[in-house]
């Protein structure tokens, strides 16, 4: 069941220029979204999530950053390489992005028609010739798409005439107006009420599997992704610690990373409240040798302070950045391992 | 004493507390000096003024002729000369020397500065402050109605009323240029400190059951600070402008003082054959003031993005 | 049974937010808080879940004393926080504190901890040597006492969090009221705080007026608890039995609509309610019970009449039509 892969990132690498010399923000990414699939990307405030993000997008504000190595391809072509032109085409109808806060996405000075009519319009070449009756048409149904009433009236609303769990929806409707191949969601629904934000991520789950989009699920909410998709990254201070099929990965998390996260998340079932991850994410000024996570990791041995381990494989699709399942390197990590999986 | 012992349990001693505090400051002032100078141009702003008001502070022994522009003098033989070596910036229609009467002039202009801006921002400040935290009260209302009247008066021609009702000089005109300038900071810190009062550490000072005193002058002050900072340097620019304006039609310092924009003034008959007689002090005018602009967009960056 | 160590009755706040008409100017009016009950017993950890909008920090504000109500008490062991002088006392800006939602607001950027720290002590503990009760308040918090010099921007949120439970701690108070202290944190980091809390707690006999919207930690943390929505309280019952046998509509809307992170708590959450429909504007709060419009059990009655505040077992209480005393009997 290998699907073709929609996007790849290889070894990306980014850095900011600041006060005091350069923060090494993201230390090697590495990242595949294959067609159709659903991919989630969970990890900490200051993780990286959203660096990577718009370093495929190109929208990474350059100075103070900077990409100092690294590949990404969609569909096969390096999008660094691309024109401004064909990248302002391919954020167009290519990739599409849903942010974390509604009110900010949408501009309070335009009606919702006057905001996603042109986004429709300017998605592709042919779109640009449709008359502006059957571009009406089409921003109508985008907005029907996401189960809004009445939405010729909303077209002529302004966004503060919305509630947040509907101005939520109009930014999914005009993300999909024009079928990406690709939703990169940030956070969505984060700034919803509970029950608010569930009405949304059903809906928005509903519309990618309707349409076979692939999607980018980009928060630190566990929860969420492990209702609305197909593979997890657990990303840690710029680097990607584990991926695995969401299944497994919650019945069977494998870096100490992940395990103190899902540990972490206060239970239903109650029992009191984990202690967390002890220590904070690192300085990026400086961060630590080696693996980035073994300052606070339990099972830190000497090589994790010394190497940068890569992804071993584990089991089909589950693959986890830790020493501690480096079956090559001989009997003095496979004591240490059976102790950690105990 | 009694701290020292007191404190031991904590692993510190009074050196080691004296040690950190200067670590925390040194770091403070690192930090402040990267994000200022990344714009060269603040740097730029920052050494011009520091140049003009050393100059200006010891024009007695700076200036080749400091006689010329103290005290009363004439010297028909070189009046009107062209720059040269001997005068740099040409000598004015009854031979007195440009340069030094330049450089002594930015004291008038400094100094009507900083004596402008003293007697306004403490004034306007207080005034935003006491009129922002009280938002909605019959006390904002006054103050910020206040503001708007003052406001509403055409600034130049309330200081020449001013000027040339009472005798004019140049303590009137900074009397006038002051009155019309208060409410400017008024305003300013009036928006921020209704912003500010939301804030929670101002609701968890007030819980606690902090002063008003406290609450204006620690908690919001410290914070504001920085744009009246910024806003002082590019208003000393205007400040500077509007005196020269001033003397320039006859109401500031009064001749034969070296006021620049007197000296612009009584140049400007002689345009455009003796043409150095108003060029020296007006380019010595646009320095000024652009100095003082680029410190002022220094400063904003400095007190701009606190994450970086 | 523990004594009551704050008791809220009949309490509300409304807010006037502007007026309709030019003549007969009829003011439009928020009811944030609309008639709400509770009490806080000592030692206790109660938990005030609610959506926004729903009222919930309102309440907070008006224990420390942000807000004046409208109408309604609060009681401090029985005392008055507003009786009638504009001011409240001193001992009870002591007694009662707060920590607040967003650590980067909860510290002036411009103040060193030391300066923060210093100022409850200043005014409530002046007879103290400050500097050592600072180093003190930092060790109680496991933080190091180089921290004194350093200001909130070289904190991490939760670093930011810890130094505004040691200022609340520094008044010795008995009362905290913790508005969603952890909600702007990451997980790894609330695991510490919230732990922090609970040992504080028990080292100081603190009670906890814990607001938040996260029922999973409410769960883990809570002795009692109760469910805001618009302004009124719509259940309240001890921990364990709340999340056993949860009764209003909204309440197991809530518990249904949690993302959790495995097989066994999904098992705990009651018979899927979906969620559906907007959460009304409090400006125009419906008439009746205010969740009908989005209650799937809704019926005639729920849009004419309020329903009242029902113990259906000892301290477990619904405010709910479907448990009105002569239908339970059907």
């Amino acid at each position: 069941m290998t699907r073709q892969p929609l996007l790849e990132i290889e070894n990306l690498r980014v850095g900011f220029k600041v006060y005091g010399g350069e923060l090494h923000v993201l230390d090697g990414v590495d990242f595949v979204v294959n067609k159709g699939e659903k991919v989630g990307l969970v990890g900490e405030t200051g993780c990286g999530k959203t660096t990577t993000m718009k370093a495929i997008l190109r929208i990474l504000p350059q100075p103070p950053g900077f990409i100092e190595s690294g590949v990404i391809r969609f569909h096969g072509r390096d999008l660094m390489q691309v024109k401004d032109r064909e990248m302002r085409h391919i954020r167009g109808q290519g990739i599409s992005m849903i942010f974390q806060d509604p009110t900010a996405a949408l501009n309070p000075v335009f009606t919702i028609g006057q905001q996603l009519e042109p986004v429709i319009k300017y998605a592709s070449p042919e779109n640009r010739r449709l008359p502006r009756k059957v571009i009406r048409q089409k921003a109508i149904q985008a907005l029907r798409d996401v189960s809004l009433a009445d939405p010729e009236r909303l077209l002529k609303a302004y966004p503060v005439q919305l509630s947040g769990g509907m101005r939520q929806r109009v930014c999914i409707g005009m993300a999909l107006a024009t079928n990406p191949e690709l939703l990169i969601a940030d956070e969505p629904g984060t700034s919803l009420d509970v029950t608010i934000q569930d009405q949304v991520l059903r809906l928005l789950h509903q519309l990618v599997e309707e349409r076979d989009s692939s999607v980018i699920l980009i928060t630190h909410t566990l929860g969420i992704v492990r209702q609305m998709t197909d593979r997890l990254y657990v990303m840690y201070a710029g680097n990607m610690v584990e991926t695995a099929p969401t299944r497994r990965i919650f019945t069977n998390p494998l870096h100490p990373y992940t395990q103190g996260l899902m540990d972490a998340v206060p239970k239903l079932t109650g029992g009191g409240v984990a202690h967390g991850i002890p220590g904070r994410i690192p300085d990026y000024l400086h961060p630590p040798t080696g693996c980035r996570f073994h300052p606070r990791c339990p099972h830190a041995m000497d090589i994790c302070r010394q190497k940068k381990p890569s992804f071993y494989t584990v089991e089909e699709a589950h693959q986890v950045a830790c020493f501690l399942y480096d079956t090559s390197s001989g009997a003095d990590s496979a004591p240490a391992r059976k102790e950690a999986l105990a | 004493m009694t701290q020292q012992t007191n404190l031991s349990f904590s692993g510190l001693n009074a050196q080691q507390i004296k040690q950190l505090e200067r670590e925390s400051r040194r770091e403070h002032w690192g930090r402040a000096w990267y994000k200022f100078s990344r714009n060269s141009l603040s740097i730029v702003g920052a050494v011009t003024i520091l140049i003009i008001v050393f100059l200006a502070i010891f024009a007695p022994y700076v200036t080749p002729y400091p006689d010329h522009a103290t005290k009363p003098f004439t010297d028909f033989a070189n009046a009107s000369q062209p720059p040269s070596l001997e005068h740099l910036f040409g000598t004015d229609e009854i031979g007195r020397d440009i340069f030094s009467r330049t450089i002594f002039g930015f004291r008038f202009s400094l100094s009507m500065g900083v004596i402008v801006l003293s007697l306004v921002v403490p004034v306007g400040v207080l005034l935003g402050l006491i009129a922002g935290y009280y938002q909605g009260t019959r006390i904002d209302s006054i103050i910020m109605r206040t503001t708007d009247i003052f406001l509403s008066v055409p600034s130049l021609i309330l200081a020449l009323a001013i000027a040339s009702v009472l005798e004019p000089n140049l303590s009137h005109s900074m009397i006038a240029i002051s009155l019309m300038w208060w409410p400017w900071y008024t305003r300013l810190v009036y928006g921020q400190t209704t912003a500010l009062r939301n804030e929670f550490f101002v609701s968890s000072a007030e819980v606690t059951g902090a002063s008003t005193a406290h609450i204006l002058f620690r908690e919001i002050l410290p914070n504001i600070l920085s744009s009246i900072f910024t806003k002082m340097s590019l208003d000393m620019g205007w400040v500077i402008i509007i005196g020269a304006s001033l003397s320039f039609v006859g109401l500031g310092v009064q001749p034969p003082k070296p006021g620049l924009g007197t000296m612009v003034a009584s140049g400007a008959k002689y345009l455009p054959d003796q043409w150095w007689i108003s060029l020296f002090p007006a380019l010595a005018i646009v320095v000024i003031v652009l100095g003082f602009n680029l410190l002022g967009d220094g400063l904003r960056d400095l007190f701009a993005a606190e994450e970086v | 049974m523990t004594e009551d160590i704050l008791t809220i009755t009949d309490l509300k706040k409304h807010f006037v937010i502007g007026h309709n008409g030019l003549i007969h100017r009829t003011p439009i009016t928020v009811k944030a808080v609309d008639g709400v009950s509770l009490s806080l017993r000592k030692g206790e950890t109660f938990g005030l879940v609610g959506e926004s909008g729903s009222g919930k920090s309102t309440v907070a504000y008006m224990t420390v004393g942000m807000y004046r109500p409208t109408s309604g008490t609060i009681r401090f062991r029985g005392e008055d926080l507003f009786d009638g002088s504009k001011e409240r006392s001193k001992r009870h800006k002591k007694e009662i504190q707060i920590v607040f939602q967003d650590p980067g607001s909860s510290l002036n950027p411009r103040r060193s901890i030391k300066d923060i720290l210093d100022l409850p002590l200043r005014i409530h503990q002046p007879q103290k040597n400050r500097l050592e009760e600072i180093v003190r308040l930092l060790s109680l918090v496991e933080l190091p006492p180089e921290y004194m010099y350093k200001y909130p921007r070289q904190l991490s949120g939760g670093e930011k969090q810890i130094v505004a439970i040691a200022r609340a701690l520094a008044t010795d108070p008995s009362i905290i009221v913790l508005d969603e202290p952890t909600s702007a944190l990451d997980v790894s980091i609330q695991g510490k705080v919230i732990n922090l809390l609970i040992r504080l707690q028990q080292e100081f006999e603190l009670s906890f007026l814990f607001i938040t919207h996260d029922l999973s930690l409410m769960r883990n943390v809570a002795s009692r608890v109760a469910i805001m929505y618009l302004g009124k309280i719509c259940e309240v019952a001890d921990a364990a039995e709340f999340f056993e046998n949860p009764l209003h509509p909204y309440t197991q809307m809530l518990l249904s609509s949690i993302p959790v992170l495995t097989e066994e708590e999904e098992a705990l959450k009651p018979v899927k309610v979906e969620s559906r429909g907007e959460i009304p504007s409090p400006v125009n709060v419906p008439p009746g019970c205010s969740f009908h419009s989005r209650c799937p059990y809704a019926e005639a009655i729920c849009k004419q009449v309020d329903p009242e505040m029902k113990e259906i077992r000892p301290g477990h209480t619904v405010r709910c039509h479907l448990f009105a005393s002569d239908r339970s009997q059907a």
